[in-house]
């Protein structure tokens, strides 16, 4: 019973959940995430394998470290928090696909070899589209039918280096990868798409809006951060991710700045931060890593309260674009100020968790000498903070008087709400309880004058650069519109591109087609008009007479034959 | 809903908006004056510049919002602008 991995324990309550109604239904969806974390925590220990052979492969279905442990932690919690906060939902559906999505991503972390990997892989993106399209609107159902295309190719690319890896290695199982080999970029591929690496990141900004007011909340915990945990066992210290996650880090802000939908605000942070992370496991020291790991586990907690506290306000007014919100406070105050504490712990205020783990990788950054990227990290810093941290919570709860009065969060979201933002303070506060988790040796510690002092300089100066361009009226507007991103090219320009070429080889086939029956009817017409024209076999027959005639033959043939 | 419109909240009051931002504006002259006062540890050429996160935090900021608002030139389509 001790070496039970958990994911079983999902599927065990999966179907539990499908024969039962009502209150008992909720609590087994509370208790599976409970549970299985008490069990992670009581029962398990790094170190453990659990092995499963079938059609003669041996699969590792549980590897245990420190690693695989904290994000087995990690995903339990958060599991546990968004059931808290779908507790009002009575969708079978949401409620199943939320279920077995957490216990995929609990399985994927404990995975240990490629296949298992590669079934889990898979898993969470098959669970994990029903959360989109349980929205039911047209346009959630094609979100949703573009994220799922992006997952499975992720999956297919996994698939496909494993197996590769297997031909060269001659073994399935998961450590370090590297890039030495085709292998290895086939799965960086599978991992970086589930990244959200740039230019494979539409797929987030796409879906993630387009989720239901507590799917995305689901949405935003697991594949992303499977897919960090995945860089951080199989790519540690390819120099690569650096740069990849410092453009993460960098891209997004931008767009960050303009989108007026709240949801796509925080998505497109959401890649900010996992650059981030991305970074963190490009640089590979054991600073960097524990860094990288500990910002996942204070990303999911903040991202889940900012997704929580914008899925409220979803709930309530029924719309999240910025342009229609404003004043919110008023009547929702709760969630604001829960709002408030994901948007200081995003931005990496002392005392907030994001400060405790994103400082690890920017200091890790210094000592591995990348003082460019240092730089530019620095403003990725400064502008997370100015879109997640003041754009947000500003245009949702004050900013101009909308004249909305919605009423205040329902009760199962303001606790689910409440316990994220404890747990943010808690981390940020105490970080010396997630740093014992982490898991490679560092003695490291956020709190020295030089350091707050020059994190509360960046930040209180990034505010006043917002104050003073909103008052000299120079901060862009939130209008209503669509940015283009790299989703473009394949809803715009491939279709209108195959649009163009089915058209121009229509025209090309009835141009080739009429040029060539001029002459025939040419021809045709001065055969008629020639004197062997009037004999019989000259004219076309239909087929009917020529099977006729083929059947007189025969008729003739077995007479013959009979008589003959 | 009218009758909840009547009351007055907190940032309705212009005076009470002052309040924080003039709050806020103390606490920035604050921290850079701690600059002076604290010494900070090097680690980098760049940080030797007298308030330099306050300095950078700022401009990166403004350069930020500049920037985007260029974008919008370019990447900005109607809100249906897929759905034709």
């Amino acid at each position: 019973m001790s070496e039970l991995p958990p994911i079983i324990l999902f599927f065990v309550a999966i179907l539990l959940v499908l024969i039962t109604r009502g209150t008992l239904r909720n609590i087994i969806l509370l208790a599976t995430p409970v549970l299985g974390g008490l069990h992670l925590w009581l029962n398990i220990e790094p170190g453990m394998t659990v092995t499963h052979t079938i059609l003669g492969f041996e699969l590792i279905i549980m590897r245990t470290d420190k690693l695989s442990l904290l994000f087995g932690y990690l995903f339990c919690l958060a599991s546990a928090i968004s059931t808290i906060y779908a507790w009002h939902i009575k969708d079978t559906t949401q409620q199943i696909a939320g279920l077995m999505y957490a216990g995929a991503a609990v399985g994927a972390v404990f995975a240990g070899d490629l296949i298992t990997l590669f079934v889990c892989w898979e898993l969470l993106a098959l669970s994990s589209v029903f959360l989109v399209w349980a929205r039911g609107t047209e346009r959630s159902y094609n979100a949703g039918m573009r994220y799922l295309i992006f997952q499975v190719m992720s999956g297919l690319f996994l698939l496909a280096g494993a197996l590769v890896h297997y031909h060269n290695t001659g073994s399935l199982a998961f450590d370090h990868i590297g890039l030495e080999s085709v292998a290895g970029w086939l799965i960086l591929i599978a991992f970086g798409i589930k990244c959200a690496f740039p230019f494979l990141h539409s797929w987030l900004v796409d879906a993630y809006p387009e989720g239901t007011v507590t799917g995305t909340v689901f949405l935003s915990a697991f594949s992303t951060k499977v897919a960090v945990y995945a860089l951080a066992r199989g790519f540690a210290g390819e120099e690569i991710l650096v740069y990849v996650g410092v453009t993460m880090a960098c891209f997004p802000i931008f767009y960050a700045v303009i989108e007026n939908d709240l949801r796509k605000v925080l998505a497109y942070s959401l890649i900010n931060q996992v650059g981030f992370m991305v970074a963190g496991i490009g640089i590979g020291t054991a600073l960097a890593l524990n860094g990288a790991v500990a910002h996942a586990f204070s990303h999911v907690i903040y991202k889940g309260l900012l997704f929580m506290s914008m899925g409220a306000v979803l709930y309530r007014v029924g719309n999240i674009n910025g342009s229609d919100l404003g004043g919110l406070y008023k009547t929702m105050p709760k969630t604001t100020v829960f709002c408030i504490v994901g948007a200081l712990s995003i931005s990496a205020f002392p005392l907030f968790s994001g400060f405790i783990s994103k400082s690890m990788v920017i200091t890790a950054m210094i000592e591995e000498n990348y003082s460019y990227l240092w730089l530019l990290m620095l403003f990725a810093s400064a502008g997370v903070f100015h879109h997640a941290g003041i754009k947000v919570p500003y245009f949702a709860f004050f900013a101009h008087d909308s004249g909305l009065r919605p009423k205040e969060a329902p009760i199962n979201m303001l606790i689910a709400m409440g316990i994220s933002a404890c747990l943010c303070v808690f981390l940020g506060a105490q970080p010396q309880y997630l740093y014992s988790l982490l898991p490679w040796e560092v003695d490291y510690w956020p709190y020295d004058t030089t350091h707050v002092l020059a994190q509360l300089q960046l930040l209180f100066f990034s505010a006043l650069a917002f104050v003073w361009l909103n008052k000299r009226g120079m901060y862009p507007p939130e209008l209503r519109s669509t940015n283009l991103d790299v989703e473009w090219i394949y809803r715009k320009l491939v279709p209108a591109g195959i649009r163009r070429s089915v058209t121009f080889l229509g025209d090309t086939k009835e141009l080739m087609v009429a040029s060539m029956m001029a002459p025939m009817r040419g021809i045709r017409h001065t055969f008629s008009q020639s004197s062997v024209a009037k004999y019989h076999l000259s004219e076309s027959w239909p087929t009917g007479s020529m099977v006729f005639w083929i059947a007189i033959i025969l008729a003739a043939y077995l007479l013959l034959d009979i008589f003959g | 809903m009218s009758e909840q419109d009547q009351k007055e909240y907190f940032f309705d009051k212009p005076g009470n908006v002052k309040l924080v931002l003039r709050g806020f504006y103390a606490i920035c002259i604050m921290l850079v004056i701690a600059d002076f006062v604290i010494h900070r540890h090097i680690s980098l050429s760049w940080e030797k510049i007298p308030a330099f996160y306050a300095i950078y935090g700022f401009v990166a900021c403004v350069v930020l919002v500049i920037i985007a608002t260029a974008m919008r030139k370019v990447v900005m389509r109607k809100e249906d602008y897929y759905d034709e």
